[in-house]
């Protein structure tokens, strides 16, 4: 754990302590097996919108607490160990950091207050095919004499269905990408509900001249800088969430290596499977670091902001993805069972492994970075 | 902890200091082969003089140890401001040989003889290793008790007034051009296991010590068989209590792990970065990326790994805030630190292709010669202080709390 101010560690504790008991796997499971509508319990949401997380990131002038990004993170990390669903993250990390940097004074005036009572609820939509990749976006907004004209289509929208607006990647007439803010019932635009391994929610997206006006433009930052710096730091953010689904499945596994017993002892005693555990906690240990420096690099405004958060998810991902077949695997046959818990945790573990990229991805753009 | 600004202030005498004393003679010299004492002994005398020089200026400051109390030699200082004047003394491109020069003593007798010694042994002792005139082997392993290390049979008879020592060491680094040895060994043949076991100190330059040295692969051969024929120890050099040598050496390892689980040392491998090497070797695309993408990415993997290392290190020293000499965490860190160096110095022989595998000559750079020879002496980091198997044990039995089954250590 990095060195904690006072109120990053109280905010982390009431984190804990709330996820714990308020909102446990359990609840996830309920409401996967409820086949409700959405991705997530509104309930759990009205909560967390009570307690300020969505003012995290959100300056005080615009009702936010301005607390940053790595105490923004360390809820994420408790959220994530108990896998609860709900568009803080899309919202209040993704959609406040693309306001915060990119808008002007009157757009942050009219959305960031909105970010934090939850009335509305953002989203970036960039993906237009499979496999992530920043470069690559066809979807046009064109200038026109009132503002833009969008066209194109987006993929594995996060919280896509629950979404008010829309924070869509577009390339504009001189090339670059840049972020315009789309309202969810804008005339053209159409969506559509995709069911992924981890039941969460997720939309596909068609624009056909959708029309937005001038203020929809996130403006403040040159060319493409915006949206390469909303990516990296939501890849930051990420990694901090994939850390508590590995810590936690972490967990669930030395509680097992402990308890379940065969050959008349328990199956920690066998040293391959010692061994196994040793190398996923030096592995946890690693990724706890890297992931935790990916936000605190934020904080700082470091240089290598961007090389950070490429390093925080490789790694964080490298440990999850680990972790989570390990979890599978020494649990034997029990892990393979839907009523069992660890099957949730590999399913949310591979969503997060893709989002926003994998870690070959992050190496590769590690390596660029670098310049080689 | 010292505030930032207190120990800011500190470094920028630390910077001053070492600019004005550190002798422009030895810029650019293998400062860690001097010190190491092989190629010290081939060295002209200029540079032996200087060297000289440079160690007593350090020694008078206490900067052999610095965080040993003055009175032993130290200069009584806090953890983060020694590690202010270890990477000052970096930066400046210069080197501290004290603790190179002084075998085991700083590093691991010393911090030892601190916790356990009476304060005739500490007097007698410290001084000289913190000054880096007194070199220190250790004599723990045997032909037959190396992880097992409780397994030892080198036997101490009580004579009286002094300790007869008979039986066989192995694997002592530098035991052939020490002055003084620890040694673990047996003093009751009765007891259990680890229960008859003591740690004895002793002058190497005695009849009854003969030191055999053993040629490494990498071809140099800085260890050796030790034998003890009646080798004399004297009672007062009895550390810690009789038959309690196990928590001394227990003690004594907890602080190899921790020396060893990374830092600065003088590498050939850090001449250049792999990247520029491999740009070098492999050559780039049009986009400027390597042309060999597997070897791009696991090249960032090293990179990212070694980030990973230096951050959780720092991470557990913040955590701790400044206090640990000894964490849980240094078999982590010691695996990590191995993993990552290994792993560079096969990236950097895969990247030189056939220029990576000369032994000696001219078709070979001086560069190329030297990674070569890293890469094989590096082979011994995972086996060591605790082999990396050994440190997976500690870390499933005292870090995860699993039971310990055949797996001691
Ligand atoms: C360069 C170098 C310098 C050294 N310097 C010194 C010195 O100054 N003084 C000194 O006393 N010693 C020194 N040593 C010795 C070192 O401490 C031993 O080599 C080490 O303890 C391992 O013992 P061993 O070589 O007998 O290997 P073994 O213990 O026989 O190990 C063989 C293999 O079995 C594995 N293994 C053993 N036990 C277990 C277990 N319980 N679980 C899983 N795997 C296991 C090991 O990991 C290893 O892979 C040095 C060694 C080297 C290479």
């Amino acid at each position: 754990m990095a060195a904690l101010t006072e109120e990053q560690s109280i905010l982390k504790d009431q984190a804990s302590s709330w996820v714990e008991s308020q909102l446990p796997v359990q609840k996830f499971r309920d409401f996967r097996n409820s086949n409700s509508d959405g991705g997530f319990d509104p309930e759990a949401w009205s909560a967390i919108v009570e307690m300020g997380w969505t003012g995290i990131l959100v300056p005080e002038n615009y009702g936010g607490s301005d607390l940053g990004y790595l105490t923004f993170g360390l809820i994420l990390e408790q959220l994530g160990r108990q896998l609860c669903a709900s568009p803080l993250f899309a919202s209040a990390y993704v959609g406040a950091t693309a306001i915060n940097l990119g808008g002007n004074e009157e757009q942050k005036q009219s959305w960031l207050p909105k970010i934090v009572d939850g009335s509305e609820i953002l989203t970036l939509a960039v993906d237009e095919q499979s496999r992530h990749n920043r470069d690559q976006v066809q979807t046009t907004a064109t200038a026109t004499d009132q503002g833009y004209e969008l066209n194109g289509a987006k993929t594995f929208v996060l919280e896509g269905m629950s979404a008010t607006t829309f924070v869509v990647a577009a390339k504009t007439d001189a090339g670059d990408i840049a972020l315009f803010l789309v309202p969810a019932d804008s005339a053209g635009l159409s969506r559509q509900g995709m069911s992924t391994v981890d039941s969460r929610d997720y939309a596909r997206l068609t624009l056909s001249g959708v029309e937005v006006g001038q203020g929809a433009l996130l403006g403040a930052m040159q060319g493409s800088q915006l949206y390469g710096r909303v990516l990296d730091r939501a890849s930051a953010g990420i990694a901090m969430e994939m850390l508590g689904v590995g810590c936690y499945a972490f967990e669930m596994t030395l509680d097992y290596l402990k308890t379940r017993k065969q050959f008349g002892k328990v199956i920690g005693s066998f040293q391959a499977l010692g061994h196994r555990a040793a190398e996923l906690y030096s592995s946890q240990e690693m990724a706890r670091s890297c992931a935790e420096a990916g936000v605190t690099a934020i904080d700082q405004g470091a240089d290598d902001e961007a090389a950070m958060s490429a390093i925080s998810k490789a790694k964080t991902g490298e440990f999850l993805f680990d972790m989570s077949n390990q979890l599978i695997q020494i649990h034997g046959g029990i892990g393979m069972t839907d009523e069992f818990d660890a099957g949730l945790y590999l399913k949310r573990a591979r969503v997060l492994e893709t989002t926003y990229g994998n870690q070959a991805q992050h190496r590769d753009r590690y390596a660029s970075l670098l310049g080689f | 902890m010292e505030n930032a600004s207190e120990l800011d202030v500190f470094r920028r005498d630390v910077k001053a200091w070492v600019q004005n004393n550190f002798p422009s003679s030895l810029a650019g010299q293998d400062l860690a082969g001097l010190a190491g004492g092989e190629s010290g002994a081939r060295a002209n005398d200029e540079v032996k003089t200087a060297m000289e020089t440079w160690r007593q200026r350090l020694a008078e400051k206490g900067w052999g140890a610095p965080t040993w109390p003055v009175e032993y030699g130290g200069a009584g200082l806090s953890h983060p401001e020694a590690n202010v004047i270890g990477e000052e003394i970096f930066q400046a491109g210069a080197y501290n040989p004290i603790p190179h020069m002084t075998g085991m003593g700083v590093t691991m007798v010393g911090p030892t003889l601190l916790e356990y010694g009476t304060d005739e042994q500490k007097a007698q002792h410290l001084k000289g290793i913190a000054s880096g005139e007194i070199r220190w082997c250790l004599g723990l392993s045997e032909p037959n008790a190396g992880s097992d290390l409780a397994s030892l049979s080198t036997k101490a008879e009580d004579k009286g007034d002094y300790f007869a020592l008979n039986g066989q060491k192995i694997w002592t680094s530098g035991a052939h051009i020490s002055q003084w040895c620890g040694a673990l060994v047996r003093t009751d043949s009765n007891a259990g296991k680890r229960d008859g076991i003591s740690f004895v100190m002793l002058p190497m330059q005695q009849e009854g010590v003969e030191t055999r040295p053993i040629r490494l692969i990498s071809g140099v051969s800085p260890f050796c068989e030790t034998y003890f024929s009646d080798a004399r120890a004297e009672k007062g050099d009895l550390l810690g209590n009789l038959n309690d040598g196990w928590s001394v050496v227990k003690r004594l390892l907890q602080h190899e792990r921790q020396s060893q689980t990374g830092g600065q040392g003088a590498s050939m491998l850090d001449s250049e970065p792999l990247h520029v090497k491999a740009q070098r070797f492999v050559g780039s695309d049009e986009d400027g990326a390597l042309v060999d993408k597997d070897l791009r990415q696991r090249l960032v993997r090293n990179y990212m790994d070694a980030t990973a290392h230096r951050l959780t290190a720092e991470r557990i020293t913040a955590e701790a805030a400044g206090r640990v000499e000894v964490s849980a965490a240094a078999s982590i860190l010691k695996n990590s630190n191995t993993r990552v160096a290994q792993t560079k110095a096969e990236l950097a022989l895969e990247i030189m292709g056939s220029q990576g595998i000369g032994w000696s000559g001219d078709d070979f750079a001086e560069e190329e010669l030297g990674i070569v020879r890293e890469w094989l002496a590096g082979k011994a980091m995972s086996i060591y202080g605790g082999s990396y198997e050994v440190q997976n044990n500690i870390i499933s039995k005292n870090v995860l709390g699993l039971p310990e089954t055949t797996q001691k250590g």
